[in-house]
């Protein structure tokens, strides 16, 4: 079973990248998305794209710690999934909630902090999604991770992003800190270290 | 009082628009809301018009209001299943979920303060004697959506001078009931319970100042803040304290829930205020539910002419 995935790894993934995106079709097929439908669905799909972004992140320390090749198989494609939610919720915020109402997009931007964290973040995700093909990783060499290391501050703009929308509390948006912050640790050049003295150590054989 | 007069504000259920005719009025809107912006420029116009306004018949008024649209009832299903009522939790659908058996019954509600009928009554015995009707309002809530509802309730200012409060009272302060076994939502710190908001006395005794006791011609449900709740319509919708369980008159400007939280943010007054600024929503428009474009917000929601009034002289973009 386990073989059975890693070997169709790139499928399986795909398909569960593609289920938020399908319950949404769901509930608006259903028109089970509330009274205020519009709001519903920016906020899921800001929030699918957060954790999207978070989980493209644990491709490199996923395997590193368990000396696999297939987290790196599948971290294009969940980089592509979380710019493909971003994508969704910024459209869901220009096109559904302000109808290319540019003159109140601009004052959103000024005026609400919130507002420019994510669109920068956006503009920022833009060359990474261009950059995300082979050719262009050939053609970029070193430069290439280089550029796609600016992840790190997307993801730590969609986290402040959260933080500055909430109107009350901190709690939700902590917890994609928290998960953003062991990450980050786990890329620290001591934990690197840590585990790869970890795999060293034999272990029980997992057939 | 047995003569009951219709007042300005009142709008009748024959006098909600029709789908149709709404629709066409809405092209209307778009042209004529650039001439509102015109006259929320010139508030001491508008405010000259409305001095006038309180001798004025309904219909009379009615002409001298800025154009506006049609204002169609938001459903029955929308008022009850989309709420923010923290106490029952923070996501929309929360408090339908959670306030499905608030017990309402009894309710017994305290008075005190500056106020000559001091004491704790049962609400039914409270309510004894007040004159209930109906009242299509528009609520805004800050976080800009907004809704029309049709209260049923009477005029908080009847149930004010049923109470006589002493002439060293000001304000009025409302405090919600604090039981965290039926509000699950008070478990969690997200406001300093119980929520507390209050009125300039001025205001409260305003004829548009409203305690609801039902919608849509039904009692109250939890979601909606049973037994009996407040209604400002000028105001955000915060203001409009649920489930009450102490009036209190004070001398001085009590304390409200979210200016506790965030007094950068939320202001004592929370006038509608379309050029007040807000770091998380424009206040500049608003989606009525139920609609796909957004509609500009009007200066007191609407209700200029009857309330700026009462704050002629202040600086609102101060005491926002």
């Amino acid at each position: 079973m386990r073989t059975l995935l890693v070997k169709h790894i790139k499928p399986v993934c795909f398909v569960l990248c593609c289920l938020p995106l399908a319950y949404l079709a769901t509930l608006f097929l259903m028109d089970e998305l509330g009274a205020n439908p519009i709001e519903w669905v920016t906020r899921f799909s800001g929030t699918w794209a957060l954790r999207m972004l978070l989980i493209a992140l644990m491709a490199t320390p996923l395997q590193r710690g368990l000396g696999a090749v297939w987290p790196f198989r599948i971290r294009r494609m969940l980089g592509l999934f979380g710019f493909f939610y971003v994508t969704v919720h910024l459209s869901s915020y220009i096109v559904l909630d302000q109808f290319f109402d540019w003159y109140e997009i601009y004052y959103d931007l000024v005026e609400r902090p919130f507002i420019m964290a994510g669109m920068v973040a956006f503009v920022l995700l833009i060359p990474l999604a261009i950059t995300s093909t082979k050719k262009m990783m050939r053609r970029l060499g070193k430069r290439w991770k280089q550029l796609h290391r600016s992840v790190y501050l997307i993801a730590a703009l969609g986290i402040l992003h959260y933080f500055l929308l909430i109107k009350l509390g901190w709690f939700e948006p902590a917890i994609y800190l928290l998960v953003y912050t062991l990450l980050m640790i786990m890329r620290m050049p001591l934990t690197k270290m840590l585990s790869q003295v970890v795999r060293r150590e034999p272990t029980p054989d997992s057939s | 009082m047995l003569i009951k007069s219709r007042s300005t504000h009142d709008c009748l259920e024959s006098e909600v628009t029709d789908h149709s005719l709404y629709l066409q009025r809405r092209r209307f809107m778009e042209v004529s809301a650039r001439g509102l912006g015109l006259a929320a420029i010139a508030p001491s116009l508008l405010l000259s018009a409305c001095s006038d306004a309180a001798t004025d018949d309904g219909r009379d008024q009615a002409s001298s209001q800025p154009a506006q649209a049609a204002d169609e009832l938001t459903p029955y299903k929308d008022v009850t299943s989309y709420n923010n009522f923290y106490e029952f939790g923070l996501g929309k659908s929360d408090p339908a979920k959670y306030a499905a058996d608030f017990k309402v019954k009894p309710w017994s509600v305290k008075v005190e303060g500056a106020v000559e009928k001091a004491g704790t009554f049962d609400l039914e015995d409270l309510l004894k004697g007040v004159q209930q009707e109906e009242r299509i309002y528009r609520l805004r809530c800050v976080e800009a959506w907004s809704m029309v509802i049709p209260w049923y309730g009477f005029a908080l200012s009847d149930l004010i001078n049923k109470l006589k409060p002493t002439s060293a009272a000001k304000y009025v302060q409302f405090e919600t009931l604090y039981d965290p076994a039926q509000m699950p939502g008070q478990k969690g710190r997200a406001l300093d319970w119980p929520y507390v908001e209050g009125l300039r006395l001025d205001e409260a005794m305003h004829p548009l100042a409203f305690m609801a006791t039902g919608l849509y011609g039904k009692d109250l449900l939890g979601q909606n803040g049973a037994p009996f709740r407040l209604v400002v319509p000028w105001k955000y919708g915060f203001k409009s304290i649920k489930s009450i369980v102490v009036i209190r008159f004070t001398e001085t400007e009590p304390a409200t829930s979210w200016n506790l939280a965030n007094p950068r943010e939320y202001g004592f007054y929370a006038n509608v205020n379309p050029k007040v600024n807000h770091p998380r929503w424009s206040q500049r428009k608003e989606r009525r539910i139920g609609e796909f474009r957004k509609r500009p917000t009007l200066a007191f929601n609407g209700y200029g002419d009857q309330v700026a009034g009462l704050y002629q002289g202040m600086d609102l973009k101060r005491y926002f």
